[in-house]
């Protein structure tokens, strides 16, 4: 049996341990509540943008853009987004393995795979696999457009230079507090959008002043989307991330709890067997004077 | 002016104004233009600048920075990256940003800097765009 104070130090471990989890779970939760605010002011932003998007690329030509070219895929770029800090369960993980599960596919058809990691967590992961084309580490603390664009237009850049024929969006999407699922999107070439808004938009299409030329507003456009769309994962992984956060801080400190009761059970039995075996010298001793 | 045109300007961190407004002017692509009520559907990109919308024969002036605007349904809707209202403007913040600009700019020439210039130039366009409507 382990000793009254070996133990005793032990549940002052645990405690202090559980005090720690217990308020990172409460950070996690104000984060968390930050980090939804900015996904719901953002909503509007996206399905305006979407609308304006399928209104314009109804009447257009996807080739004349070099954005939208589609060519022969032969290498692929993974954009993976993670968090920068861990402590999140296995959040990241997940996202690691759906890219790399999407990697050893493309692979498998014959295909180059490189990627471009946003986030402490994926730049580590991937860095002995040699295919990283470029990091963003330490932005995701910190929501903001313009780093967004950074990214964006690095993608954008790489894509039009040839490097890569198509870009996938590897992310970890919101769903609820209890559920992130990760999930990738082809990222580029730009697909045109198919009637998001449905039969009412398609009537006004033909009616539109462009200023300038529709084709014009396009190449303005189409890098703004980029920028919205890895904006928009940038904020699903940001939530997911703190949302993941407080479940496995929430575990941790439930699992602190249990081991605090058994070793507070195995520090009482200690402690009683310890004043039995005492009474037992002191009658001993008793008895031995009377004899 | 009896009839009004439905105002909307929305950026990333939310929407910033939804008014129902007389006349809006906006900085577009090829120069400023101005919109009343029933305007025919229109679609521009918008340039870094100052938006005036009248309410009642008041003026009123929003900073709004690069993207685009939509007009259908009597309504106008901005999709903008920033937008600030004029009288919440911090004029000596928007002062030292200028400031700041010029001389990232100033600087950038030196060393042929390309993300340099054209990040200093849309700051230091901001921060003129910001002025200007707080000083209106």
């Amino acid at each position: 049996m382990a000793s009254l104070k070996e133990v005793k130090r032990q549940i002052g471990g645990v405690k202090k341990t559980s005090q720690i989890t217990k308020a990172m779970n409460m950070v996690a939760a104000a984060k968390l509540r930050g980090a939804q605010q900015k996904m719901e002011a953002f909503r509007p932003y996206t399905a305006k943008f979407n609308a304006a998007m399928g209104n314009l690329s109804g009447n257009m030509e996807a080739g004349q853009f070099p954005l939208m070219e589609t060519r022969e895929v032969k290498t692929v770029e993974l954009l993976v987004i993670t968090s920068d800090r861990g402590l999140c369960g296995s959040f990241n993980a997940n996202i690691m393995k759906t890219a790399e599960k999407l990697a050893a596919k493309l692979e498998k058809e014959g295909k180059k795979v490189s990627y471009v990691c946003v986030g402490k967590k994926a730049a580590r992961y991937f860095r002995k696999s040699g295919k990283i084309r470029q990091t963003f580490v330490d932005i995701m603390s910190t929501f903001q457009m313009f780093n967004a664009r950074t990214i964006a237009q690095d993608v954008a850049a790489n894509f039009i230079a040839g490097n890569a024929d198509e870009v996938h969006l590897v992310y970890s999407r919101f769903k609820s507090v209890a559920i992130q699922r990760p999930e990738s999107e082809p990222l580029l070439p730009v697909r045109p959008l198919v009637e998001t808004g449905g039969e009412a938009q398609k009537n006004v299409v033909a009616d539109y002043i462009y200023e300038p030329s529709p084709t014009e507003i396009m190449e303005v456009l189409l890098p703004l989307y980029l920028n919205v769309m890895v904006y928009h994962a940038m904020l699903e992984v940001g939530a997911s991330e703190h949302a993941a956060r407080m479940t496995a801080m929430d575990n941790a400190t439930k699992a602190c709890k249990d081991i605090i009761s058994r070793l507070t059970r195995l520090y009482n039995k200690a402690r009683q067997s310890g004043i039995t075996a005492e009474l037992m010298d002191i009658v001993g001793g008793a008895e031995a004077l009377k004899g | 002016m009896a009839e009004k045109i439905r105002l909307e300007v929305v950026t990333p961190r939310g929407a910033v104004i939804q008014k129902d407004v007389d006349i809006v002017t906006a900085p577009g692509y090829a120069g400023d233009f101005g919109v009343l009520a029933n305007h025919a559907p229109l679609l521009s990109t918008i340039k870094t600048g100052v938006l005036v919308y009248k309410v009642d024969n008041a003026d009123e002036f929003v900073m709004v920075s690069g993207g685009f605007c939509e007009v259908s349904n009597n309504k106008i809707t901005f999709l903008v990256e920033a937008a600030d209202r004029g009288a919440e403007i911090d004029v000596e913040r928007a002062l030292r940003a200028k400031e700041r600009a010029e001389k990232r700019l100033a600087q950038a020439q030196q060393k042929t800097e390309q993300i340099n210039i054209v990040r200093a130039e849309a700051a230091l366009q901001r921060s003129l765009a910001r002025v200007k409507a707080a000083r209106r």
